[in-house]
């Protein structure tokens, strides 16, 4: 199997990124974050980004867009930043599933039903 | 910068035959538990994706944590909509003490993959399984990738038991619900108990055996970790404890009854609240 990003050359990750390592401080995005299109794709656009409008046509984690970009999750939550300031993309980020620092246990419930409806 | 310049096409996606001593290959290979699929270079290919229902808005993870080969990946595509894909996260600057770094010349990063699987539990919720290694490089991207993870599943092969020593430990410190998970790997005979005594588990921590490749036995891994966070929540509520008893029960039976060919001893995931209860 492939590994995404570990023998990118550098330059596509830094060309990608136009040459930033981390995404804008204070951007929320989860590994779990749903990431939805607000757009199409349109000619001249980056192709990364294109490729995330493309994928992201009904929700999808951030781990995904990672994984079917064959990027690394930082150069990915990058990515998703810009999308997201241009307001290109939505973002649906995880419901708190704690309350003051123990579970919810609503969540907990839904998941117990649904594991057991597998 | 990275060594790896030279070989730009090394992320095409064809297995170059060239192997890094590091995470990146899933540990689907495992002699005794490969899956049909594993081995194949397709996985990740966007035709193995299913979409999301357009209403999915919350996120949810677990982790499995397990050294190289114990079968996370095996588990996670045993309960999985989608076939796992893989993904990594790198270390630059403040990981730099970082174990393989020194062990590359003149590599500045260090990388951890990772594999992950999909559980749609309704129209709303999405479950993510991500499976993780163990290895002290890991723990350093625990707090940029799985906080707010629901908990941990450690799995466990008793012939390499020691393995799992650094994942317990840690996730004791991290706070994180966890529970242990013995992959059946055929190798001899160890009574729950003695496992406990060798992973110095601590006892309202459920111990269960499981068959990495059947979806019935990673289903009843994934309930058995969800019952114990409840029971962590609602032990401190003693007039709740009656009511989580009650609600259990219907599961216990389900998990007597289900995976006759799973070699689980039963008793084990049903003891195991029972314990907790009791303290």
């Amino acid at each position: 199997m492939s590994r995404p990003g570990r023998d990118d050359a550098p330059d596509r990750l830094y060309t990608v990124t136009q040459g930033r390592s981390r995404s804008t401080p204070g951007t929320p995005f989860d590994l779990v974050t749903l990431v939805v299109a607000e757009c199409d794709a349109v000619p001249g656009m980056q192709s990364e980004h294109a490729a995330i409008l493309r994928l992201a046509e009904r929700p999808t984690a951030v781990a995904e867009v990672a994984a079917e970009l064959r990027l690394p999750i930082s150069i990915t939550k990058i990515l998703l930043s810009d999308l997201l300031a241009e307001g290109r993309v939505s973002a649906r980020h995880p419901r708190r599933a704690e309350i003051a620092g123990r579970p919810d246990p609503d969540i907990l419930e839904q998941v117990l039903v649904g594991l057991r409806n597998l | 910068m990275d060594s790896a310049t030279s070989e730009p096409t090394a992320d095409a996606g064809r297995p170059s035959g060239v192997s890094t001593p590091n995470t990146g290959t899933p540990d689907t290979g495992t002699p005794d538990t490969g899956t049909p699929e594993s081995g194949t270079s397709e996985s990740g290919t966007s035709d193995a994706r299913t979409p999301l229902e357009a209403s999915a808005d919350n996120g949810l993870k677990i982790v499995i944590v397990g050294g190289f080969g114990v079968g996370k990946t095996t588990m996670i595509h045993s309960v999985s909509e989608i076939r796992p894909l893989s993904t990594e996260e790198t270390i630059t600057g403040a990981g730099g003490t970082v174990d393989d770094v020194s062990a590359v010349p003149g590599k500045s990063r260090t990388t951890v993959a990772f594999d992950f699987g999909r559980i749609t539990l309704s129209a709303r919720t999405v479950l993510y399984l991500f499976g993780a290694p163990g290895q002290e490089r890991f723990w350093y991207l625990w707090d940029r990738l799985f906080t707010g993870a629901l908990g941990a599943v450690v799995l466990v092969d008793t012939r390499r038991i020691d393995d799992s020593w650094y994942a317990i430990d840690r996730l004791e410190r991290l706070g994180t619900p966890f529970i242990v998970a013995r992959n059946d790997f055929g190798g001899p005979a160890h009574t729950p108990d003695q496992v406990r005594d060798a992973l110095d588990l601590a006892p309202h921590i459920p111990l269960l055996d499981c068959d990495a490749r059947s979806r019935d036995s990673g289903k009843r891994v994934l309930i058995t970790l969800i019952e114990h966070i409840k029971s962590l929540y609602l032990a401190e509520d003693p007039q709740v404890i009656e009511r989580v008893r009650a609600a259990r029960s219907p599961y216990e039976a389900e998990g007597a009854a289900g995976t006759p060919h799973a070699p689980h001893t039963p008793q084990d995931q049903a003891t195991a609240p029972a314990q907790e209860l009791a303290r």
